[in-house]
Order: C-alpha cells, then sequence, then structure tokens
C-alpha cells in the first residue's frame, strides 16, 4: 500500500482579528480622556489578540476567516500546486501546516517529517561564516548537524561559494547569501515539503537549477505542496492542485481543471462589459473548446468580440491587446470595418484567431478597446476582460520571460443593421 | 462534510479507518505523525523534540555568542570589564562613601562575588527576553521549538559567567583568600542559579511578546531587582525576621552561598538555599507553563 494519505486535513479554519481603529476624538477635552484611557484600552485590546478565538464562541464583527473548513487529502508522492488570488488564503494555509500557527478549528494530520519554506535563509546572520550560517539554517529548518554534515559538500557546491566558506556572508554579494540559502532549502530531505514562493531568487541561470533542483525533490517520491503566482512553475513541477477562493476549497484534482477554474476566478468578469451606450460581449475558445483557458502551445485562440452601440456608428473598429501577468503589454491586434456609405449599424462581430507559436509567460489578459476606425480616441476600453493560461514552457525558452513570435491572424468580420 | 480528495478517491469511510489503522501498525508505521489542532492553550511541553532541537540549540548558543563579540576589539573581554568596572564602582560608592558592611571580606571582593551570578542574571534575563522578540521575524516563518529562542539566549550568557569566575578566583588569589569546602555545594547553586534565570525569563519574554512595555520596561525592571538581591550588601543586614521571606528571592540564596563558598564570610546558607530551590523550580514550572500556554499565537502577534 504505497498511496497512503501523507497529508489529510479536516475541515480547518483560521479566524484572524482585525485592528479595529477607534473614531478618533475631535474635542480637546475628548481627546485627552481618550489619552487617560488608552492604557486600559491597549491593555484590553492586547489581551484579546493572544486569546484563542475558538475560546470565546462569539464571532465578532472584527474577526476574519482566512480559512473556513478547508478539507483535503493528499496521497503520499503527490505534488501538489496551491493556487488562488492574493489573500485567498494559500499563506495561513501553509502555516498552518507548518506548524507556525494554529487553526482556530479542526485537525490537520501529517504523516512523515515534514518541512516548509516559507522563506529562504531564516537565521541566517551577517556576522556568521558561510559555514555557519548552513549550519545555522540547517537546523532550524529540521535538520540535525549530522545530516547537515553528510550534505555539506553538495550545499556548498549547488550553490557555487566554496571559495568564500569561512567569510561572513554579509561580505557576500546579496545573489550569493540567496543562492546559498536556497541550496540548504534544496537539500532538506524531509518526507514532506511545503514550499511557498521561493523559486523568484537569484539570476535566470540559477533560477533554472531552482526549477531542476524542484523537479528533482518532487520526483523523488516526496509529497510536495507548492503554492505560488506562477502558473508555468506550478505547470512544470505539480500533478494536482488546489484552488482556494476567499479561505475556502473551491477546485481541487487534475492540476489542468484547476487552474482553468482559477482562471475563472480571476477574471470572472461579465463577459459583457460596458456603458450605455455601449455594449461589449467577448468570447474565448481554444481550438474550438469555449471553456479551455489553457492556450497551449501549438494551440490557437479565437476572441470573439460582439459590439452594440445604441447610435448606429460607421466604420467601427476594435483592438484586442495581451497583456503579461506583470501588466505588460505583449501584443495587440486590431481590426476595422471600412466605412461603407449608408450602411450604418449598431451591432458588428469581430473575430480573431491567434495561434501560440512560443510565449511565455503563466497567463495573459485581455483588452478590448473599440473605436471609430478613423479615429484613435477609444469609445470604450474594457481591461482584463479575458485570461489566458499559457501552460507550459515549450523547450529552448528561459523561464519567465515572453517572446512574442509572429501571430498569425485571422479576422472575420460580421455586421448587421439595428 | 465536503471533504474534497485529491486522486485518492477513498469514499468509504469503513475502508480509510482500516487503511489509517493498518498505517498506524508498527510494521506499517516508518513516518512520524504530526496533528495539528488547535491546543486552546495547553500548557503540555514536548521535551522530546525538545531534545529533537538540540543541534539548532547548540547553533543558536554559539551564533548569540559570536555575533555579540564580532567586530569587537576586545570581544570577550567585555565580560571581565563589566562587573570588574561594577565591582570599582560600588567598591567607591557603597564600600568607602556609605561604609556598608561586607561580614569582614574586602568590600571589592565581597561586591564582586555578588556581581558575577547577579549580572549573568541581569544579562541573560535580558537576552532572553530582546532576543525572543528581535527573533519574531523568524519565528513567523518556520517552526521550531520556540522556548530555544529565549533558553539559548540564556545559555549563551553562561560563557561571560565562566570568564568572570576565572576573574573572581584570580581576585581570590590576589586578596590571599581560600575557598573553602562549601564550594562543593556550587552545582547545587548554579542549578538553581539557571532555573530562576530561565523561569523569570520565559515569564518576562512571554509578557514582552503580547505587551511591548515590557522591553521599555525590562531594564528598569532588572536594576531594581539588583535591590532585591545582596548584592551590594550582605543578608545579614535583612532583620531576622525577615530572612526567610527574604529568602524567596531564588538569588539571595545563590550569591550568599557563592559568597560563603568562596570567602567564607559566612556559615553555607542551607535554609536560604532551600527556600530559593523552591521558589526557583516554581518560577521555572510556571514560567514554562505560561510560555507554552501562549506560544501558539506567537506568530500570529509577533
Amino acid at each position: 500500500m504505497n498511496k497512503t494519505t501523507a497529508i489529510a486535513v479536516n475541515e480547518i479554519s483560521k479566524a484572524y482579528r482585525i485592528f479595529r481603529r477607534d473614531a478618533l476624538p475631535d474635542t480637546l477635552i475628548g481627546m485627552m480622556t481618550s489619552i487617560a484611557r488608552s492604557p486600559i484600552r491597549n491593555i484590553r485590546y492586547l489581551r484579546s489578540l493572544s486569546r484563542n478565538i475558538a475560546d470565546s464562541n462569539e464571532l465578532t464583527s472584527d474577526q476574519f476567516w482566512a480559512l473556513r473548513d478547508v478539507s483535503f487529502d493528499i496521497p503520499t508522492g503527490e505534488v501538489v500546486g496551491v493556487i488562488g488570488r492574493n489573500g485567498a488564503g494559500k499563506s495561513t494555509l501553509l502555516k498552518i501546516l507548518s506548524r507556525i500557527t494554529e487553526p482556530t478549528s479542526g485537525e490537520a494530520v501529517i504523516r512523515g517529517r515534514i518541512s516548509s519554506l516559507l522563506e529562504v535563509g531564516t537565521g541566517f546572520h551577517p556576522e556568521l561564516t558561510g559555514r555557519e550560517n548552513v549550519y545555522m539554517n540547517g537546523t532550524i529548518l529540521g535538520m540535525t548537524k549530522r545530516e547537515i554534515d553528510k550534505k555539506f559538500d553538495q550545499i556548498v557546491d549547488f550553490a557555487g561559494v566554496d571559495r568564500f566558506l569561512d567569510t561572513p556572508i554579509k561580505r557576500y554579494s546579496s545573489g550569493m547569501q540567496v543562492r546559498l540559502a536556497f541550496s540548504v532549502a534544496a537539500h532538506l530531505d524531509p518526507e514532506i515539503l511545503i514550499i511557498d514562493e521561493v523559486l523568484a531568487v537569484g539570476d535566470a541561470e540559477f533560477q533554472k537549477r531552482c526549477i531542476g533542483k524542484m523537479q528533482e525533490v518532487a520526483g523523488g517520491g516526496r509529497t510536495v505542496l507548492f503554492v505560488s503566482h506562477n502558473m508555468s512553475a506550478i505547470g512544470q513541477l505539480c500533478t494536482s492542485g488546489i484552488l482556494l477562493s476567499e479561505g475556502r476549497v473551491t477546485a481541487s484534482g487534475k492540476l489542468d481543471d484547476v487552474v482553468q477554474s482559477y482562471m475563472d476566478d480571476l477574471f470572472e468578469t461579465e463577459s459583457a462589459v460596458g456603458d450605455h451606450s455601449t455594449r461589449v460581449s467577448v468570447q474565448t475558445s481554444i481550438d474550438g473548446d469555449a471553456h479551455q483557458r489553457m492556450w497551449k502551445y501549438g494551440t490557437s485562440l479565437a476572441v470573439r468580440v460582439d459590439v452594440e452601440t445604441v447610435e448606429p456608428v460607421a466604420g467601427p473598429a476594435v483592438d484586442v491587446y495581451f497583456n503579461s501577468s506583470a501588466g505588460r503589454m505583449i501584443f495587440a491586434q486590431s481590426d476595422r470595418f471600412v466605412k461603407s456609405p449608408g450602411s450604418d449599424a449598431n451591432r458588428w462581430s469581430f473575430e480573431f484567431q491567434f495561434q501560440n507559436n512560443g510565449f511565455v509567460a503563466d497567463y495573459m489578459t485581455i483588452d478590448i478597446g473599440f473605436r471609430y476606425s478613423s479615429s484613435t480616441r477609444y469609445l470604450g476600453l474594457w481591461r482584463g476582460v479575458r485570461a489566458v493560461s499559457l501552460g507550459e514552457v515549450p523547450e529552448g525558452y528561459s523561464h519567465g520571460r515572453e517572446c512574442p513570435i509572429a501571430v498569425p491572424c485571422a479576422v472575420q468580420l460580421m455586421e448587421s443593421a439595428a | 462534510m465536503n471533504k474534497l480528495k485529491i486522486l485518492n478517491i477513498m469514499s468509504n469511510p469503513a475502508e480509510a479507518v482500516a487503511s489509517e489503522a493498518a498505517s498506524d501498525g508498527i510494521a506499517m508505521q516508518p513516518y512520524p505523525v504530526t496533528r495539528i489542532r488547535n491546543t486552546s492553550g495547553s500548557a503540555w511541553t514536548n521535551w522530546v523534540e525538545l531534545y529533537r532541537y538540540r543541534d539548532l540549540f547548540q547553533y543558536l548558543v554559539r551564533r548569540e555568542i559570536k555575533v555579540r563579540y564580532a567586530q569587537s576589539a576586545i570581544g570577550v573581554g567585555w565580560a571581565v570589564l563589566q562587573p570588574l568596572f561594577t565591582m570599582l564602582v560600588f567598591t567607591v560608592i557603597f564600600g568607602r562613601l556609605a561604609k556598608l558592611s561586607s561580614d569582614g571580606a574586602a568590600y571589592a571582593l565581597f561586591s564582586f562575588a555578588g556581581l558575577v551570578p547577579w549580572m549573568f542574571f541581569s544579562n541573560a534575563v535580558t537576552d532572553g527576553v530582546n532576543g525572543l522578540i528581535s527573533g519574531a521575524s523568524m519565528m513567523s516563518k518556520v517552526y521550531f521549538p520556540r522556548m530555544l529562542m529565549p533558553l539559548s539566549a540564556n545559555a549563551a550568557r553562561m560563557i561571560d559567567f565562566v570568564v568572570a569566575s576565572v576573574v573572581m578566583s584570580g581576585l581570590m588569589l590576589w586578596y590571599g583568600v581560600a575557598p573553602n569546602w562549601g564550594l562543593l555545594a556550587l552545582p547545587w547553586i548554579l542549578a538553581v542559579m539557571a532555573l530562576c534565570t530561565s523561569g523569570v525569563t520565559l515569564w518576562l519574554a512571554t509578557f514582552a511578546i503580547q505587551f511591548r512595555d515590557v522591553k521599555h520596561a525590562l531594564g528598569f525592571i532588572v536594576q531594581i531587582l539588583m535591590y532585591a538581591a545582596p548584592v551590594v550588601y550582605p543578608a545579614s543586614l535583612v532583620p531576622d525576621a525577615y530572612q526567610r521571606f527574604y529568602a524567596i528571592n531564588p538569588m539571595v540564596g545563590v550569591i550568599e552561598g557563592i559568597r560563603a563558598g568562596c570567602l567564607g564570610t559566612r556559615a553555607m546558607p542551607w535554609d536560604f538555599l532551600l527556600i530559593g530551590t523552591i521558589s526557583a523550580i516554581a518560577l521555572f514550572g510556571t514560567g514554562v507553563t505560561y510560555f507554552n500556554s501562549k506560544q501558539r499565537v506567537f506568530a500570529d502577534l509577533a
């Protein structure tokens, strides 16, 4: 029986108190009494912070649930990506599983030695030498001195700092420090590993080695829980996923499905946007599948834009912008109706076809602009109406960079009168 | 309820229980099992786990010592200068000017014998409390037994204590004072000192995480406490009726015990030591309990 459960999470909830600011007094007397009373108020507040929320059954308005009844099982050897927007509860979940903080209610059972990397280089001290910091950091992460002795050469080798081992790390470049820190973390040998966005360290070359090391760890039969916003890193490492949204698990299972739900969740904006004078509806489909959100290498994306205006417009044009997750515009495409006198209409359809010939980005968002073909001023510009995830990075492209490659584009136009 | 399972569909609860039971068996159970739940302020200490992290304790102590004296010109010499200069000031003010009794010994020697354990206590408590506060960022990033932080800061001050003890021996040679058999009680005395120090540290550190006021008040508290121990004056100045009460402060037995053993200024204060031992154990026990009941919220507070 090798498919035992490594992590069983059962209805875990975590509540935090939100700092509530008292209304500021606006009179001098009010201010003075408030200052005089503040020690009592502060003591009450500080005490309430360290009291257990579960102790007091009443749920007051200044509490906030970071996690609510989260349950899932992770079989041994599974590499699971935890995804979700900012504030969805990912970090809280990891903190609970790595025992940094306790859940308010619920239980988790973990089978195996667990190590968590919520940050690299915890416990690093600038005055200590590289060697001392390796031991310091390693023991903090739960290794024994013996285990570190055994791996010491590998760690130093991987970080490439062997010449500076006995130099205080305050004399290291920041890149060297980070490399050493990651290297210690990468050589942890637990059965279960929890990783939070530590990939974003070092230069491109080192990042590639990091990903390689992670894949090695993931492939070694270890259970890994990996939190990242970087969809392509998740795509490379994970086989299944958990989607958190507002503290709850909203999807789990096969990675592709979870990523797709995430994309829907991330931009669940109405497909029809616009104002009183113009309405735009946007549909995307990938290789003919309207529910697909993974625009993989080699597949084609169709973007259909339906525009409806109150007043008939002569010669409308639509611009489609693709932006990287970092917010940078990657490419744009526009098309227009050539003004044909006498055929002013107020409903148009634009269909764009794009082929993914090698975009390297985790996901892209789509902006739609609508204007007269003779003008550059937009009648309407809608940002982030759709998003597509790009899946795995094809061979030969370095990670984290977008490479726009010629995009064959087929545009189909339809026009109808009011 | 809506328990979502990933890939591993074990919809039959009986099956799930069975597999759990199987893997809980000795042969099927190669991995340690960790249960994470709300412990609701449980004060239970996991001593086994503390022992497992002994290497970390060792490196924390090393780091503390090394960092403290890094880039300082005389390094560990500060462990000599600090009590030595304090002793000089005390000798001038309390010995010469105030003419405080020193039970017949040279006042310099008398006050130094008191300063060695006292400086350990005050520095260790200060370091322990501040160490926990400044290590708060570490606590929010990785799990390890939190108690190691204040305790390792305490332990790191032992090096200063040892250095100061060497200076003390030198002073005894200089003054031609020989220790007596009472010094054999030293292990007991040191144990009381260590328990008392870590007990007070754990109490104050736990307060300090919740109320940063402690950090500001700490220097002042330690200063005041010095006058509650026979550092600058002999215990014999305290009226007989209050002696037992006075000895509840474990440092009374510690300081007077060291003086009795090294300087022979008085008979070994067994009664002080006994009372002090009881209160040191109580301080340590309650300190550990209080620390443990609060440590689970440290990461949320810090």
